[in-house]
């Protein structure tokens, strides 16, 4: 009887291994805007395909795209659950509250949300540090601009977007001590008629280097139009603009969908708070213009050395408030975590952050 | 504010609301005739995608307008022979247009994704062009916003002026009654139907060719939506509609100008504003004074049988 129940429990193991063998890993992903965005979602999609080229059949990836960050996301993100979904990646930062209550509804599944803040035992965080781009976009266009007034086209008023204003301003003072930064709030991440309107309106009021956080072409489109210059957003956008774009700061995800993926299948994944930026090659700056002058182009080379070093950090104190008061104290930098609730403006921008 | 800025913003102003006046104007045919097509978005999407498939494909924006045109016009054939001849609920059959119109979009243009091409340049009139503040405003665009003129002129002159326009409306206030006289009720909207496709091809044609010269998935947006409350909001007036489109073309801009000038209003607020207005002209043409003077065509979404007395 034991021996007999012994070997039966033996077999259903084998078969079980074997089964496991077999299965592919599921992977899932939601993405707020089209893939066809050639921006965010577009770089996220490029980071799956990546996932399936190196894993092959190890992998079965499945993507949802065009989500609403709210009530749907929620539904979607419990359909790839059900779905037997092994790991599911959500990737902008409004499916924060939808991916941390389908985690709680799911153990066994493990979830990763992009630019979040909230973990759970089964609910890691992963975020990109493109405020390492933006203070190099702010440098740049701090040299680049003739009216010292450079344009910031802003998504939604979080932290991750406050923290970039903040870098790009930084940046863009430390070479150039008269620079103003005009910043409009679009209140989307992609819409190409709203974002072209947004440039249309920084552009009209004498900007002449823009630099935007939401995801469509657009505000590169327009400028080209005028002849004035922009920054890509996310992916290489320099075929849009070829003689206004400055450079972009690409996203770059397979690295770490990889990784995690490795983890999940090795049985080694844990829930964490992972930041990449330059020095994981999780940001690269994509076709840097050629025509760019000489010492803007060193510039940009020096400054993107010292921080994919990690020999300088863009937060670093002394770093005062626009309202005076001591943000960063001296010889401190933010950490990750105080990075995450970045919710002030830097001295000398002079506007106030809509609520 | 200098003056300067003034010109700049409402130049903007005039081009953000062209595509709205373009589909408005369809819509607004259609629904006089006493069809409600909720299925602009599609339109619009699908007028997008081909014009800018057309344009890439031949190098020709003409080309790529002349087939929006058409394709706007194909879709809303779709609707008509749905709504008008198996007698499909309105509503229901816009919405299915939309959605439909915007996954079919997406579906076949995906290989252009990315690309991009010489959309309309602007022609700045002579002489006209030259008149201070009016002249940069109004007659420094492009080929599509001159149309746009032109097209307000003439469907004011025939919706008001002609017996085409009154039989027009004749059908959207009373089909039975029209019916009865000898007007050929389901050819007439058949006619408005696909002149709102038309116009929504042609509006989908500005934003991938003119707009935005790129075509990217959902690029309208909703503006198909604002189009239908621009109608209301104009309360089926085709002048009003025009008025309507800047207002609605400004309101859209200006909480971006403003933030950039520095005003600390929310741009939530701001971007409210056309619905705001909507709503309040809804209130107040319900007032029951106005009613007779100013309400929708009375047959607005009501299906029409030949073979049914009223």
């Amino acid at each position: 009887m034991k021996l007999k129940s012994l070997l039966v429990s033996l077999g259903l193991l084998a078969g079980a291994s074997i089964a496991q063998a077999e299965e592919p890993l599921k992977v899932g992903f939601v993405y707020v805007g089209p893939v066809g965005d050639l921006g965010w979602s577009y770089e996220h999609d490029m980071g799956r395909k990546g996932l399936e080229e190196y894993f092959g059949d190890k992998v079965k990836t499945t993507y949802v795209e065009n989500v609403p960050e709210g009530a749907d996301a929620e539904r979607v993100i419990t359909q790839l659950a059900k779905a037997g979904n092994d790991l599911i990646f959500t990737t902008s930062f409004g499916f924060m509250n939808p991916t941390v209550k389908v985690a709680k509804r799911f153990p066994k599944v493990k979830f990763e949300h992009a630019t979040g803040y909230k973990l759970d035992k089964n609910l890691g965080t992963y975020v990109l540090r493109t405020y390492e781009g933006r203070y190099i976009s702010g440098v740049t266009a701090g040299m680049m601009t003739k009216t010292n007034t450079i344009g910031y086209i802003g998504s939604f008023p979080i932290p991750e977007v406050i923290r970039d204003i903040n870098a790009a301003y930084m940046g863009a003072k430390s070479v150039n001590p008269d620079v103003k930064m005009k910043i409009v709030w679009a209140n989307t991440w992609y819409d190409p008629g709203k974002e072209t309107d947004a440039a249309n309106a920084l552009m009209d009021q004498g900007v002449d280097v823009m630099l935007q956080h939401t995801d469509s072409p657009a505000p590169l489109i327009a400028a080209e139009k005028r002849g004035l210059r922009a920054i890509g957003q996310a992916s290489d956008q320099s075929k849009f603009a070829p003689n206004a774009h400055i450079f972009s700061v690409r996203d770059n995800w397979a690295p770490y969908y990889i990784k995690e993926v490795q983890a999940v299948m090795d049985g080694t994944w844990k829930s964490q708070d992972f930041w990449g930026g330059f020095h994981d090659d999780m940001l690269t700056l994509a076709s840097i213009n050629p025509n760019l002058p000489k010492d803007v182009r060193a510039k940009i080379d020096a400054t993107l050395a010292a921080i994919k070093s990690g020999e300088f950090k863009p937060f670093t104190g002394p770093i005062k408030d626009n309202k005076g008061n001591v943000a960063v104290p001296a010889n401190h930098s933010l950490t990750d975590q105080e990075l995450a609730q970045v919710n002030w403006y830097v001295e000398g921008i002079t506007d106030e952050i809509p609520h | 504010m200098d003056s300067d800025l003034i010109v700049q913003i409402l130049f903007a102003a005039v081009k953000t609301g062209t595509p709205l006046l373009f589909i408005a104007l369809g819509e607004v045919i259609c629904e006089k005739s006493g069809v409600l097509n909720l299925g602009q978005e599609g339109m619009m999407l699908m007028g997008a995608v081909v014009g800018f498939l057309a344009a890439y494909g031949t190098g020709s924006a003409g080309l790529g307008v002349l087939a929006a045109m058409i394709m706007g016009c194909v879709m809303s054939l779709i609707f008509a022979v749905l709504v008008l001849h198996l007698g499909a609920n309105q509503v229901a059959t816009g919405l299915a247009l939309t959605i439909f119109g915007t996954g079919l979009s997406a579906f076949i243009g995906s290989g252009v994704v990315g690309q991009t091409i010489q959309g309309f340049q602007p022609i700045a009139i002579p002489l006209l062009s030259d008149i201070p503040f009016i002249g940069k405003i109004l007659f420094s665009h492009d080929i599509l916003v001159y149309s746009s003129f032109a097209m307000t002129f003439a469907l004011m002159f025939v919706v008001n002026k002609t017996r085409i326009g009154l039989t027009l409306k004749a059908v959207g206030e009373n089909p039975h009654a029209a019916n009865a006289i000898g007007i050929k009720v389901l050819r007439v909207r058949y006619l408005a139907v696909m002149f709102g496709g038309v116009m929504a091809g042609i509006s989908g044609a500005y934003m991938s060719l003119v707009y935005t010269p790129m075509w990217v998935e959902n690029m309208t947006a909703g503006r198909g939506w604002i189009a239908l409350a621009l109608v209301v909001f104009a309360s089926w007036r085709v002048g009003r509609i025009m008025l309507g489109a800047y207002l609605f073309g400004l309101a859209s801009i200006m909480h971006l100008v403003l933030q950039g000038l520095g005003w600390s209003i929310s741009p939530n607020l701001l971007a409210m504003l056309p619905y705001v207005a909507t709503v309040a002209v809804m209130v107040i043409i319900s007032a029951d004074k106005f009613k007779e003077k100013l309400l929708a065509p009375r047959a607005l979404g009501k299906p029409f049988d030949p073979r049914q007395m009223a």
